[in-house]
């Protein structure tokens, strides 16, 4: 489903952010990468995201390149892959409901559908008593809920969590790994990064080890292993 | 669909625009600035216009005949004149009308009244009263009164005097006030409202940079280029038009004041009937460049945030 084809970035000479990285994603896979700070996690899904274009190589989203794409076709793809960040990145002026709403209006669908759906994946995430709350109202955990709330509500093929974990308490991060774990068993791919062990030991999926910028494991049933 | 969004993102802007309130409110004061200096120049063009169409009026050349110039002769002179491409009103006086406006000028002056009835003729000549479309344009004139064609057939001047020679210094320097005036008055207005508009166009860059990461997130989410740029748009059309509301209220009092403050030396212009008479034209001005400043700012302000 996804495919990354020799993949390498470089900021500058002496900052790589890439090198060489190559793997492919199957669909209804849940994978984690895992690796230090500055390993190139972020680079790497910044790069699925087409936030940034690698320095040569390509990734490919079902066959077609994704850096090939045209200006409009990127924002379609985008509605395609669910974006989910350790700093929630919700609109500041939006409630809970406004957020997920702008996500499915962005997509062209209609106020019925809006009307029914965001209830619906705000119950999912666990979240209906918020959903009038502005984003300072809410607590990390609650944020990172209207987050993915947001990210699934366009029934994307692709999650991709930066760090999802990163600022919440442990059972916080407990809950929202169960929660990635039910999109997952609905259909949905999911890719993580994180540094959390307990998160990587407790899923027992694939997991990739990054350092440097480059694969150095690939684990079918993997652990932590820095 | 198409509806649909237009409604969704003008609803988007109203509501930004009322979320983010201290923002609008540093836009919309920066932006009252801006259309108040482009009102003021709007007030302050008129009334030098209308200062300077008055004191234009009172210049003007007379050409005065001597005693025993034949009126048709001088209406000669008046018909050539009147084919002067510079001249744009003459009249003319004759001997007889001229004596009349002086009686009646001096009737209570029983001397001059007195001496005039001990001479037997009228001493009056007739004259012509030339006005020029444009005061630089009296020296053409008297020149030409001066030249060989006005002279009669026997190569005698009927002219007695052009009175543009006593008053030449005095004419001079009246058009050199002017197109001075012209000349710096267009300067800075240029310069005034070009600044204005780039400190609006900056003050709202800044408000809109204050979302950058919003508009990166919005990106992030799959919105497209002009649904996420509209309801900045709307935004800043709503900062112009209810910076024109303050603009224009505040106009009220200060022409009020600035009329009853003035009324000695505009001649008479009031500035405050051409603000209530001209209501809608300023209305309409005001507003448009306000909304016109407001849209083009936030569209292009955007656009840098738009690239990722």
């Amino acid at each position: 489903m996804i495919y990354f084809e020799k993949v390498t970035k470089l900021y500058s000479d002496k900052s790589v952010g890439l090198s060489d990285v190559t793997f492919s994603v199957e669909a209804k896979e849940f994978i984690s990468i895992v690796g230090h700070s500055g390993a190139g996690k972020t680079t790497l899904l910044k790069m699925l995201l087409a936030e940034e274009r690698p320095t040569s190589g390509s990734i490919f989203f079902e066959s077609a390149n994704i850096h090939k794409f045209k200006k409009r076709d990127i924002t379609k793809y985008r509605r395609r892959v669910g974006a989910i960040f350790q700093d929630f990145r919700l609109l500041p002026n939006k409630t809970a409901y406004e957020n997920i709403a702008f996500a499915m209006e962005a997509a062209g669908r209609d106020d019925e559908e809006i009307e029914a759906d965001v209830p619906h994946v705000l119950d999912l995430v666990d979240l209906k008593k918020k959903i009038w709350s502005f984003p300072h109202e809410l607590s990390g955990g609650e944020k990172q809920r209207v987050a993915i709330a947001r990210a699934i509500v366009n029934q994307p093929d692709v999650i991709i969590a930066d760090e999802p974990t990163g600022n919440l308490d442990p059972i916080n991060t407990y809950e929202i790994v169960q929660i990635l774990k039910r999109i997952n068993d609905l259909g949905t791919t999911v890719i993580l990064t994180t540094h959390n062990k307990g998160v990587i030991d407790s899923l027992g999926r694939r997991v990739i080890t990054m350092d440097s910028g480059k694969i150095v494991r690939d684990d079918k049933e993997g652990r932590y292993a820095l | 669909m198409l509806i649909t969004k237009a409604k969704r993102v003008i609803k988007a802007g109203f509501v930004n625009f009322w979320r983010n309130g201290f923002v609008s409110l540093a836009s919309i004061l920066v932006m009252t600035i801006t259309l108040f200096v482009i009102g003021s120049v709007i007030f302050l063009g008129t009334i030098f216009n209308y200062t300077f169409s008055q004191i234009k009026e009172k210049v003007d050349i007379s050409v005065y005949f001597v005693t025993s110039s034949n009126p048709q002769d001088i209406m000669a002179i008046k018909k050539n004149l009147e084919a002067l491409p510079e001249v744009a009103k003459i009249s003319y006086t004759s001997r007889e009308e001229a004596l009349a406006d002086f009686k009646k000028k001096h009737e209570n002056d029983e001397q001059t009244l007195q001496a005039l009835q001990e001479l037997n003729d009228n001493p009056l000549g007739a004259f012509l009263n030339i006005k020029a479309k444009e005061p630089s344009q009296y020296e053409g004139i008297a020149n030409y009164l001066q030249s060989k064609d006005v002279l009669t057939k026997d190569g005698i001047s009927i002219i007695d005097k052009v009175n543009y020679y006593q008053n030449k210094a005095a004419i001079d320097r009246f058009t050199k006030i002017i197109d001075g005036a012209n000349k710096i008055g267009l300067g800075l207005i240029i310069v005034l409202v070009a600044f204005s508009i780039i400190i609006t166009f900056n003050t709202i860059r800044l408000a809109i940079y204050v979302s950058r990461e919003e508009i990166s997130v919005m990106k992030l989410v799959g919105a497209s280029n002009q649904y996420i740029r509209g309801p900045f748009v709307v935004s800043g059309i709503m900062y112009g038009f209810v910076s024109a509301m303050f603009t224009l209220i505040l106009f009220y009092p200060i022409t009020l004041y600035s009329t009853k403050a003035t009324d000695n030396f505009l001649m008479g212009f009031n500035l405050f009937d051409y603000y209530i008479k001209n209501f809608g034209q300023l209305f309409l001005i005001i507003a448009g460049s306000g909304i016109l400043i407001g849209a083009i700012s936030s569209y292009w302000a955007v656009r840098r945030y738009l690239r990722i």
